[in-house]
């Protein structure tokens, strides 16, 4: 049973998994943001033709698993197993979008982390031979975020320079067996992180909460794995922003470690700066969006041999913010090679 | 991890960029004393039309969360708000604002559990603790001037 574990917390898959297909959706700012071309659809209408924020965001993720299924030419009743995640309270958003699906669905919350939570169970399901094609999913929506976690869309508030703005995306991967070698990519290692809380309290500062988690997981899969940051093509974190990532890259200078030449963050890659967006993107569809629009491509057409996505995730609620409770980070993450035919 | 929360609060101060207090005070002095000029030319406004001096001055709050909460529904007054910050929430209209968008906002929720039941949500401490003020000061307005 061990032979899967290496080191201290180091999943190595015995068959890798692979990632036969993906597909990624967002909203009109991510559409005006760096990466817009590189989406399989983008909605314009952030109601995405639907009644409300709610229902635009299972949509997102509907729409995301439908297409990511037809590139494999499979129905979405196919899969064997769907392992999904979004920030709304009771992933409501995910277990709705599942709700047509009709296959045996898990629910995660992970915060900003889901993507790389959801990929990490999946690939271990299909490692383990309990699933032969299984789903993973992970959205957000800026306007069900903002209601939910801060303030009205139409309260006239002021953002801090350290905010986030939550990603209105959706990204969506199929996962098959090691044997399928028409798929491109393989996921060959997980790293499920620990929680790390380094007291901060400010909620519009996640960058600062969730860099701990990012770098005690980075930290861990490099270690187990014996690997360094230059064998990597990126490591690429969820959604640190700005600030996260600068203290990211400063942790690790404390342990004479330099990532900041393969450092990449998703929340910075998804948005532009002029973009109004503070400390860069977050929310689920961030990582996933990012994943999928940008990264997935890059490691089919081998621009990138190997990266790791460490996606972070700040596990607080509104209540216990509100209690003065400190912000528990998360970061998961897994690591992706290029691994097609030959 | 070898860091303790301290040292790396620290590490968080030295990283994080600061809001820029004078460009915002400026922005807050201005759009504020811009809506107060306005309120003034209400009042001038509805006194020319008639009213006395506490009507007039009633009529003038009365407009002022009129034409806010009518910005709100524009999703006019947040983008000016992002900008003015105190200067948009402490007058009257911000009043306005903090009740008029999670009117519109949860309606989604319904007319009753959605709209009325939220309306308060940002306004409610306003009220809670202005009103419990204004009954304290009047029992001591009695007391003093029974005395």
């Amino acid at each position: 049973m061990n032979n899967k574990r290496m080191g201290q917390a180091t999943i190595r898959f015995e068959r890798p998994p692979r990632v036969r297909a993906w597909a990624a959706v967002g909203g009109k700012k991510e559409q005006d943001g760096p990466l817009g071309s590189e989406f399989d659809k983008l909605f314009p209408d952030t109601m995405c033709g639907e009644q409300t924020w709610e229902k635009a965001e299972m949509h997102l993720q509907k729409v995301a698993l439908g297409m990511a299924a037809n590139k494999c030419k499979l129905p979405v009743e196919a899969l064997d197993m769907l392992v999904a995640g979004d920030l709304l309270a009771q992933c409501v958003a995910s277990s709705y979008a599942a709700r047509s699906a009709s296959v045996p669905y898990l629910g995660v919350y992970g915060a900003c982390s889901t993507m790389a939570e959801s990929l990490a169970l999946a690939a271990c399901m299909v490692d383990g031979g309990f699933a032969q094609r299984a789903g993973a999913i992970a959205s957000s929506h800026f306007c069900t975020a903002e209601r939910q976690y801060r303030f009205p869309l139409a309260y006239g508030g002021q953002r801090t320079p350290t905010a986030q703005w939550t990603a209105t995306a959706a990204g969506a991967c199929i996962l098959t067996p090691s044997a399928d070698d028409q798929a491109p990519v393989r996921i060959t290692h997980a790293c499920f992180g620990k929680i790390c809380d380094l007291g901060i309290t400010d909620a519009n500062n996640m960058g600062a909460a969730m860099a701990p988690a990012a770098y005690d997981t980075i930290r861990t899969l490099l270690s187990d794995t014996g690997t360094h940051p230059g064998d990597y093509d990126g490591i690429f974190t969820g959604d640190l922003g700005l600030v996260g990532s600068r203290l990211l890259c400063e942790l690790f200078d404390r342990d004479n470690i330099d990532i900041s030449k393969v450092h990449e963050d998703c929340g910075k890659l998804l948005f532009d700066q002029s973009q109004d967006v503070h400390a860069g993107g977050s929310g689920c569809g961030c990582a996933a969006s990012v994943l999928c629009a940008h990264l997935l491509p890059k490691l089919a057409d081998r621009s990138y041999k190997r990266i790791i996505l460490a996606a972070t995730g700040a596990l607080m609620s509104p209540t216990s913010v509100q209690q003065g409770e400190s912000i528990p980070g998360i970061c998961h993450a897994v690591i992706l090679e290029a691994g097609g035919k030959g | 991890m070898d860091i303790t929360p301290q040292e790396y609060d620290q590490l968080v101060q030295k990283h994080c960029k600061r809001s820029p207090l004078g460009k915002d005070m400026l922005w807050a002095f201005i759009v504020g004393g811009a809506i107060c000029t306005i309120g003034q030319g209400i009042t001038d406004f509805w006194k020319a039309a008639g009213l006395n001096e506490k009507d007039a001055a009633t009529a003038t709050s009365i407009t002022l969360v009129g034409l806010a909460a009518l910005l709100t529904g524009l999703h006019l007054y947040e983008k000016l708000a992002k900008h003015a910050g105190a200067g948009t929430l402490v007058p009257i209209t911000g009043f306005s604002n903090s009740v008029a968008s999670p009117a519109l906002e949860f309606k989604s929720e319904g007319l009753i559990l959605g709209t009325a039941a939220k309306m308060f949500t940002i306004a409610g401490p306003v009220l809670v603790y202005g009103i419990s003020a204004s009954i304290i000061y009047g029992i001591i307005l009695v007391i003093l001037s029974a005395i």
